[in-house]
């Protein structure tokens, strides 16, 4: 009978293959074994500092109550998001995280591609390499130390700032409790301690670029302004859009670190953003729960809009972070 | 690029080339220059004219001050043990999260790969984090400044691209051969070979402990644990901020302020210099590792 032969047949055949895929799996698990002893701290680190916080998202959910801990605080449902899209201060808090990552980025990823473009067209070797390694010195200047000079040059009673000012007639300002000067401030000073270290990447790519390219481009009669178009900028390109697609998806995360430095009471209508609210609220404040849901919320965005992001660039050019 | 005869207007475009960059380090480089050169300065003289194109008079006072005062002191040695022991913790970690990453026979790279990568671009955020640690009971002792961050997904990329792509493959079959385990492996071969980038990274890694204030900020209450960019803090911000806002100035207000003035462009100096002492000389070696970084992001 055929249908019984086709049973026969069947099972026979399938144990023995399912034995060596598990002899396999077994013998490649061996031959690992060593590699699991040596990763094995790195996977506890990821498990207690990544995963276990991870864990904890879910008291952005419950009311989270320190004596019972997480798993036995009561739910709440979506009531701390309910109550931060109700609040006043979401409105402005959002928009000045958008804002200053927008203008973040509309001058922090062109300024070092130029920078780094100057550098490659220098003749001489010697001067190229120490006038990189000077740019990038502010990169390993501490933001506590970053923003205490910044305060030097802004003082309004000894800045050097307003003694320019004052050196041509003007009358001295407060930059740092106007509102209106705090996102400049942020990203100019900003641009000053990243340019160099970040045009470096940039150079990297370019030293990759065949010279001969150059050569052809020479003979075939292209100015300089077109070699570096037709050459230079296609060469980097997909660093470019590496680091586009990064800071694009990042653009709902401003930093709390150096903000946290340079607000003041007079500033705040501009400088509040929702890393330093998050930290306000939540370590100054412990309102645990309600600021784990500000964060919740804050990452759940970014990380959609690097997933858009990133689609929209495999799609145009086929360059992307996965 | 030496076969490029240079018209004259190509002449001309390097001119204006290098001068463009002599005035962009200019800019970078003043405010640095600014800082020791107000240190040494006359602090009363400094005070009514600001402007320095050169030291104004010349006084070590404000050094004999930083070093008299014990906060800046103490937490100057902190600083140095916590950056020791973190930045040691760091590139162990690093090497052994990095090395079974780069090896072709290892089962389950991927998972592995996929779960440490993950966490660079979703994470529980900063309150999860803060509870975690306050639960794990390292707040207020060194442990929460050197743990949490004791690896950083971008540098173990980085470091296990290094191993794939510099580390010669007959050297290591020809030391599973000679009966090798991948422990050994690591530390007979693969290690000596990796000076480079283990440069580099006790650089990114020293660098971040040494300038990091935000967990000291946030975890450390003792004062005797407090690192030197908390204090930092307190003199270069803090009373800035304070002095800015306060409407009621008097004379001995501007004095006290003048002598403190002095005070932070000398402590400036003090904490930032080691670093700018040291980066040049490895700057040969990062600007290397950031190359392995960039072919494969």
């Amino acid at each position: 009978m055929p249908s019984t032969n086709v049973a026969a047949t069947a099972v026979p055949a399938n144990t023995p293959k399912r034995q060596t895929r598990f002899m396999d799996v077994k013998k490649k698990l061996k031959k690992s074994a060593v590699l699991y002893l040596i990763i094995a701290p790195v996977v506890v680190y990821f498990a207690i500092w990544a995963y276990w916080p991870m864990y904890g998202v879910q008291i952005a959910f419950k009311n989270f109550m320190p004596g019972v801990g997480i798993w036995g605080s009561p739910w709440a449902g979506f009531h701390h998001f309910e109550r931060l899209f109700n609040s006043y201060y979401f409105g402005p808090i959002v928009r000045n995280t958008i804002a200053i990552s927008l203008y973040s980025i509309l001058i922090g990823i062109p300024t070092p591609i130029i920078l780094a473009l100057m550098f490659n067209e220098l003749r001489s070797k010697r001067f190229k390499t120490i006038a990189q390694t000077i740019s990038y010195a502010p990169h390993f200047i501490s933001v506590v130390v970053a923003v205490g000079m910044l305060l030097f040059f802004l003082s309004p009673t000894n800045g050097v700032i307003n003694a320019l000012i004052e050196l041509f007639g003007g009358t001295p300002k407060s930059f740092l409790s106007q509102p209106g000067s705090f996102w400049s401030i942020f990203v100019w000073s900003g641009t000053w301690q990243g340019i160099g270290w970040a045009s470096l990447i940039y150079t990297a790519a370019m030293s990759g670029i065949s010279p001969d390219q150059y050569e052809a481009a020479y003979i075939d009669g292209a100015s300089k302004f077109r070699r570096i178009w037709h050459i230079t900028l296609p060469g980097i390109a997909p660093t470019i859009v590496i680091l586009s697609i990064l800071s694009v998806g990042g653009i709902m995360s401003v930093g709390h670190e150096k903000i946290l430095l340079l607000q003041n009471g007079l500033n705040l209508e501009t400088s509040e953003v929702i890393s330093t609210y998050v930290y306000k609220s939540g370590i100054q404040n412990a309102q645990y729960s309600f600021s784990a849901a500000i964060g919740l919320f804050n990452n759940v965005i970014n990380f959609a809009i690097l997933l858009l992001v990133n689609t929209v660039a495999r799609r145009i050019n086929e360059t992307s972070l996965w | 690029m030496n076969a490029i005869r240079r018209t004259a207007s190509e002449k001309l475009f390097d001119y204006i080339n290098v001068f463009l960059v002599l005035v962009i380090l200019l800019v970078i480089l003043y405010p640095l220059l600014f800082v020791v050169f107000a240190s040494v300065s006359d602090p009363r003289l400094m005070f009514e004219h600001p402007l320095l194109l050169w030291p104004k008079g010349f006084n070590v006072e404000s050094y004999a001050k930083v070093f008299e005062n014990k906060d800046i002191w103490m937490s100057y040695k902190n600083t140095i043990l916590y950056t020791f022991v973190g930045t040691m913790i760091n590139i162990i970690m690093t090497t052994i999260g990095a090395y079974p990453l780069s090896r072709r026979h290892f089962y389950g790279k991927g998972i592995f790969t996929f779960l440490f990568t993950f966490t660079m671009f979703f994470s529980g955020g900063l309150i999860p984090s803060y509870l975690v640690n306050k639960q794990l009971g390292i707040v207020n002792t060194m442990w929460v400044l050197v743990l949490p961050g004791a690896v950083s997904v971008f540098n173990l990329i980085i470091m296990r691209t290094y191993f794939q792509t510099r580390i010669p493959v007959e050297l290591e079959e020809s030391a599973y051969v000679d009966g090798a385990n991948d422990f050994h492996l690591l530390y007979k071969v693969v290690l000596p070979l990796s000076t480079p980038i283990i440069a580099v990274m006790l650089l990114f890694y020293g660098v971040g402990h040494w300038n990091s204030y935000f967990e000291a900020m946030i975890y450390l209450s003792d004062r005797s644990l407090f690192t030197l960019q908390l204090i930092l803090r307190e003199i270069l911000v803090q009373n800035q901020m304070d002095s800015m806002l306060s409407v009621s100035v008097d004379e001995q207000y501007a004095e006290r302020m003048i002598v403190k003035e002095g005070l932070k462009y000398a402590v400036v100096v003090v904490s930032s210099l080691p670093l700018l002492i040291i980066y040049p000389m490895l700057s040969k070696f990062f600007e290397k590792g950031i190359l392995v970084g960039a072919i494969k992001g």
